[in-house]
């Protein structure tokens, strides 16, 4: 069920949303499903308002190095819009698929008005002419219902799942999850994962 | 149940490459570990503190590297191995002690881990600290996958004790960061007791004939090398281009050659092994083709050393082209990766780009070039830096005679920024703010008249900044030192420092008090919170105006997100909108243009400024800042968990 070997993912956002955590969850189930797995982290200062960025390469049949190669991306799932954005020009291709939380952290100079924000419909559009399908989740939102935004990333890693891009199954990511997380928080976040895959499988998705 | 610690040999753990670093030292036996936190470092002794307890074994986060490295000198001699990790910039900190330990040499099994930050991702330089092993003669091991990282740690032990030499274990961000499964091997049964033989001495002279042991050290180093597992060659035996790989680089390198189908005609040769060079091993490789690529990170040292060694025997081995960082085939700057290598192998054989990527990428380029607002580093939502340096600018401003800040290394360098509101004009090395702080104040006699303030961060002040307070009280140097006490080494992740109440492990430990410290050497100190942004300004204002030596003022509040962590902030916020007048207002957006919290920013539809609830912490600190009044602090009610 591997279309590609290597698989490779991008996951990105701005810092404290997540990401890493969310990268080390995928790669410890890639692992876990019997596949050779390396995640790379780039964060540095990220905590302190940066963008941060995760790459995991996924292969059958050996080690791949934690810096994905220009333009060969499968799959970039994006905790915060422009991020997603930021980095197709890097990694991105006509046939990458596009998972992204619509909720924007503003970047300081937007929040000091030297620049602005594009509007949601302008990040789709963009989005939809520089890859082969997109998938636009509100993915804040929906973890806010369930008691808390810091959740928008279980709430993605659903979403990733359900395109069918990363070779992983529910429960192993889901035995995952509860493997790292306090137990009073399963149920929500089981229902948080089930709201990403719900997201994706209701999306009118391709461009 | 915690991997570093598992006993179950054989078994795969999903590990970061610093996990398996600590793996592999527990593995070798290592009973001693102290290290300053430093990115991309940090996490290794995080772990071995971890396990510390369970283990028996020390941990320490030390006052600085050059104590952390003493430290685990001492266990050496006393028949304990030892450990002490470092990034680059701690290399520079103890480089002292290590050239001296060098001649005088160890006993028990020592290693010295550097962290290297190549395209200084969180570092303020890029540096290669790989010359320490030439320059202190120390054997050094470069890994290229955590696996590997484990395998050296535990090896990098076992080399030292042989050698009774300290031996290096060089890693770079990307490996310490980069996580992958690994084979665990299995933890030692048995712990050594430490007692010093006072029978012997341990110390530097003779120099000469120490020096020459050194150097003895190192040929026994390098014939162990000429067979060892970490080196290894890939591709035909007559390559049409030898690529050295060192450390990291490797599978970039491997990567970048079955992109471009090169694998049966261009050999790749992987050095773990980077000095001293195994010569014969080396010269093996460099028979296989006239072209030799070197690729390795940050600086050409195992390039400048092929080529050095290609110089003695070159009329046996033929003529040979080299590419590397010298000719410009490779960036002599920021981070390897497969684009590079691919680029400077294309480079060498003439081979075309194709060109449907970079249509797509100038697609991209012109789609979103607008629309990409950039993303600056800036203090936390609830930061008390923030609110810091507000102060500073104003009481600057209002003495009004050109004064400014000298700044130092942690979340606060970010005070260079308009994050920190621009405040820092001269930032460096750990502790340095205060030394160059008091170098403007010793001008004082030739006519120097601006105000001068240094600040420093509590567990940086520990690190470095006493010996400058102390210089600085001894020559009479009329500046202000700020002290940014925020409970926590918290650029690298929180690690305790002296300053507080409990250790690395977690046991109780006794606090090295602030005031009394600058007291004693002779400074007067005044304590603030810095959240009471009027109270700070003023008080700021005041000892501006005072003359005489050196002033301390200790601006104590905790990190914000430790404060998270500790149960929150008190408050949450709200803007109440019939309050802000928006544009009609006159401040010109005064909150959010100038204060540039996270947590605040303006509604695009209603134009008037809103509180942004996924991102606000409810510090309360951005009451004072609204001319209206418009923000609006209450009693967080708490509501969900």
């Amino acid at each position: 069920m591997m279309q590609h070997d290597p698989t490779n993912v991008v996951i990105t956002g701005a810092g404290g949303q997540g990401n890493v955590a969310a990268a080390q969850w995928l790669g410890q189930a890639l692992m876990d499903e019997g596949l050779g797995v390396t995640v790379g982290d780039t964060y540095g200062l990220s905590q302190r308002g940066g963008s941060v960025m995760s790459h995991i390469r996924i292969s059958r049949k050996r080690i791949y190095g934690p810096i994905i190669p220009q333009g060969r991306a499968h799959l970039i799932l994006g905790l915060e819009p422009v991020e997603t954005l930021r980095v197709l020009e890097r990694f991105g291709n006509p046939q990458v698929v596009v998972v992204t939380n619509s909720r924007p952290v503003y970047p300081q100079a937007v929040i000091a008005g030297e620049f602005s924000y594009p509007t949601g419909d302008a990040i789709q559009h963009a989005l939809k002419a520089l890859s082969s399908r997109v998938y636009w989740i509100p993915a804040t939102k929906l973890a806010q219902e369930l008691g808390g935004a810091i959740m928008a990333n279980v709430v993605m890693i659903g979403a990733l799942l359900e395109t069918g891009v990363v070779p992983v199954s529910e429960n192993t990511l889901l035995k995952v999850l509860e493997a790292t997380l306090p137990p009073h928080t399963w149920d929500a976040n089981r229902r948080a994962f089930r709201k990403g895959v719900e997201a994706v499988r209701d999306s009118p998705g391709a461009a | 149940m915690n991997p570093i610690t598992l006993n179950s040999p054989g078994s795969r753990a999903f590990m970061m490459g610093n996990d398996a670093i600590a793996r592999g030292l527990l593995e070798g036996g290592v009973q001693y570990c102290a290290a300053y936190p430093g990115n991309p470092s940090s996490e290794i002794l995080e772990r071995l503190a971890d396990a510390a307890v369970d283990l028996q074994i020390y941990a320490e986060w030390s006052v600085n590297e050059k104590v952390a490295i003493e430290g685990a000198a001492a266990a050496s001699l006393a028949g304990v191995r030892s450990m002490a990790s470092m990034k680059q910039n701690g290399v520079n900190v103890s480089s002292d002690f290590i050239t001296n330990l060098a001649l005088s040499g160890v006993k028990a099994g020592m290693l010295l881990i550097t962290c290297d930050d190549p395209g200084a991702v969180s570092s303020t330089n890029e540096e290669d600290a790989r010359f320490i092993a030439r320059l202190a003669d120390l054997p050094m091991l470069e890994p290229s996958t955590p696996q590997e990282a484990m395998e050296m740690a535990r090896f990098g032990l076992e080399l030292s004790e042989q050698l009774g030499s300290l031996c290096v274990l060089r890693t770079v961000t990307r490996l310490c960061h980069s996580r992958s499964a690994v084979s665990l091997g299995s933890l030692p049964e048995k712990r050594r007791v430490p007692r010093f033989d006072t029978s012997v001495t341990w110390r530097t002279f003779p120099v000469a004939p120490r020096h020459a042991k050194m150097h003895r050290n190192l040929e026994q180093a390098e014939s162990l090398f000429e067979n060892s597992p970490f080196n290894t060659y890939e591709g035909p035996e007559e390559a049409e281009l030898l690529i050295f790989a060192a450390g990291n680089t490797y599978l970039f390198c491997q990567e970048a050659l079955e992109i471009l189908d090169l694998e049966s005609r261009v050999g790749l040769a992987k050095l773990g092994t980077v000095w001293p060079l195994p010569r014969r091993w080396v010269l093996n490789q460099m028979r296989r083709s006239r072209r030799i690529l070197f690729v390795e990170d940050v600086d050409p040292f195992v390039e400048d050393g092929i080529k050095a060694l290609y110089a003695q025997v070159c009329s046996d081995v033929g003529v040979r082209f080299f590419y590397g960082k010298a000719d410009g085939a490779l960036p002599g700057e920021g981070e390897t990766n497969p684009d590079v290598v691919m680029e400077a192998v294309r480079k060498i054989r003439s081979l075309e780009k194709p060109t449907a990527e970079d249509i797509y990428r100038r697609g991209v380029r012109e789609r979103t070039e607008e629309l990409i607002p950039p993303r600056d580093l800036g203090f936390c939502p609830g930061c008390p830096h923030r609110a810091s340096f507000w102060s500073i600018k104003n009481a600057l401003k209002l003495d009004s005679r050109d004064g400014f800040v000298s700044g130092d290394i942690g979340c606060y360098t970010l005070s260079l920024m308009p994050t920190g509101f621009s405040q820092s004009k001269s930032v460096h090395c750990m502790g340095s703010g205060l030394g160059v702080a008091a170098g403007f104040a010793k001008l004082r006699g030739q006519g120097f008249d601006q105000p001068v303030i240094a600040v420093v961060g509590d567990s940086t002040f520990y690190h470095s900044g006493i010996a400058p307070l102390v210089d600085a009280v001894h020559h009479n140097a009329s500046c202000l030192l700020i002290l940014l006490d925020n409970g926590a080494t918290a650029m690298t992740g929180f690690q305790p420092h002296p300053g507080l109440e409990k250790n690395a492990t977690g046991a109780e430990a006794r606090a090295v008090d602030l005031e009394a410290l600058c007291e004693a050497a002779g400074a007067s100190v005044v304590v603030q919170d810095p959240f009471d942004m009027t109270e700070t300004r003023d008080a700021i204002y005041r000892l501006l105006q005072q003359d005489g030596g050196l002033r301390v003022l200790i601006l104590r509040r905790t990190c914000a997100l430790l404060q998270r962590r500790l149960g929150g902030f008190p408050y949450r916020m709200r803007v109440e909108p019939s309050r802000c007048l928006s544009e009609e207002c006159g401040c010109n957006r005064f909150c959010t243009r100038v204060f540039r919290c996270p947590g605040l920013y303006v509604d695009p539809i209603t134009g008037k400024t809103s509180v942004d609830d996924v991102i606000c912490v409810g510090c309360g600190a951005c009451v004072e800042i609204c001319p209206q009044g418009a923000i609006i602090r209450e009693a967080r009610c708490d509501d969900a968990a």
